[in-house]
């Protein structure tokens, strides 16, 4: 219940600080994709089911409200969400390189699928411009923001950890 | 034990393969339902709108305020050395300003003459804030902080300054959503000022980080338009108010097909720093089918 709780806050501040605070530090007009650091970072953190979970919500929240068809960014982020679980048994929390890694290939991935099914097949046919005017720009900015709020979403994780496991001391 | 057996005080739960599977094939079918009808997501961003739409102007004000701030500091030097050739500036306009003032008066005297009622001007509009814009670099969406309690409608024309922005392409009680028309996908009716050719203005990522919109499909048989040419929306366009300006031409080729001409012109609004924008409450008169 604690986790859902705080899950639901984080997916809904990096939804709204997405939307607002980092429009104004956008770069060329290239903002960082917080949703996709707080769904994969959840994602290898926990376990598939949560990141699937986030990644799904995540996504719904941002159909709701810019998608004009509700549905698609659910399953992309459900897919990231689902991919960096797998990863789970391999992660290890003083590893900074795995994480960020993950979270600049989901973005990357992110970037690749998007152009594929919003510009591809509305017949936009020139990859490499947008490979490196959005998707690639994008994906290092993300995983430079990521190197900044990826700490914070552990300790929130970390302490989390440790309530459940005082928890189960009890009973 | 098979899964399905429970034992006693063990909790179901479902492993994450068919959670991933069963939650696949719901948004696959919530996409189908969305594209082919509108039964869910106008009340849902109804509701995400109340929710979301507060925190949303509070954070906006105060990320602005900050980045207002920070701009200040940096631009103290640069105003510094602006002043002054501003100052030399005010001298120079305050002379032309008194030659303008006179051909104002003309125009306004012409203008009753000819009963031109429908000027631009005289549309009734509200002022809105820009207070979130769309969560990912592909798409040019934002939402503005007056809705239907503002006399806010679907499909009203949204500009800024003097150019057009877009349109609302949906709408709440406090927010409104405008769909822009750099956006990729958006394509706009325009017409030559000059010369009355119509023409089509077609959104485009790509062009759009140029600083342009292209347009094409323009007939100008009699090759009288030229480039620096105003480009206004059209009378024919089923959404947008005639004589709204798009932008000026500003490069100008012939199609392969040598009937047709197409280009790129530079819009009117500086679409990068859009804070402010301007509604039109007045929609296009529509004929009844």
């Amino acid at each position: 219940m604690r986790r859902v709780l705080v899950a639901f806050a984080t997916v809904l501040i990096a939804f709204l600080l997405q939307c607002t605070v980092f429009q104004y530090f956008s770069l060329g007009g290239i903002g960082p994709n917080i949703m996709v650091i707080v769904t994969a970072s959840i994602g290898f953190m926990r376990n598939e089911k949560s990141g699937l979970l986030i990644g799904f919500f995540s996504g719904l929240l941002i159909d709701i409200f810019f998608g004009n068809i509700i549905g698609f960014y659910a399953l992309l982020y459900m897919l990231i969400g689902y991919m960096n679980g797998t990863f789970s048994r391999i992660f290890y929390p003083e590893d900074l390189k795995l994480p960020l890694a993950l979270i600049a290939v989901s973005d990357l991935s992110f970037g690749v699928l998007c152009y594929v099914f919003l510009f591809l097949l509305n017949g936009q046919f020139h990859f490499t411009y947008y490979l490196l005017h959005v998707i690639i720009p994008e994906a290092v900015y993300t995983m430079v923001i990521g190197i900044v709020i990826y700490p914070l979403l552990l300790v929130i994780h970390s302490y989390l950890d440790k309530l459940d496991r005082s928890d189960n001391e009890l009973v | 034990m098979s899964p399905i057996v429970k034992k006693k005080g063990e909790k179901f739960t479902l492993p994450g393969k068919y959670l991933l599977f069963i939650l696949t094939i719901l948004c696959v079918a919530l996409m189908i339902l969305t594209y082919s009808t509108n039964v869910i997501s106008a009340p849902l961003s109804n509701v995400a709108g109340f929710i979301i739409i507060p925190f949303q102007k509070g954070i906006t004000e105060v990320g602005s305020a900050i980045s207002d701030r920070l701009e200040q500091f940096t631009q103290i030097q640069n105003l510094l050395e602006e002043n002054k050739a501003l100052q030399a500036q005010v001298d120079e306009l305050t002379t032309e300003n008194t030659n303008l003032q006179q051909d104002k008066f003309e125009l306004s005297e012409l203008r009753e003459l000819y009963d031109l009622n429908q000027q631009y001007s005289d549309y009734e509009m509200v002022g809105a804030k820009i207070i979130s814009k769309d969560a990912g670099n592909w798409y040019h969406t934002f939402v503005i902080d007056k809705g239907s309690d503002d006399g806010i409608q679907i499909d009203m024309n949204v500009i800024a300054g003097s150019g057009l922005v877009g349109r609302v392409i949906s709408v709440g009680s406090n927010w409104a959503k405008v769909n822009a028309i750099i956006n990729d996908n958006t394509q706009v009716s325009g017409m030559v000022l000059s010369t009355s050719d119509n023409l089509i203005v077609s959104g485009d990522l790509e062009n759009f980080e140029n600083g342009v919109i292209a347009f094409n499909k323009l007939v100008d048989s009699e090759a009288k338009v030229v480039v620096g040419d105003k480009i206004v929306t059209s009378n024919i366009s089923d959404k947008y108010l005639p004589g709204i300006l798009i932008g000026y031409i500003s490069t100008l080729n012939t199609d392969s097909n040598n009937l047709t001409k197409s280009g790129y012109l530079t819009p009117a609004v500086d679409f990068t720093h859009l804070n402010e924008v301007l509604v039109i409450l007045q929609l296009k008169q529509q004929v009844e089918e």
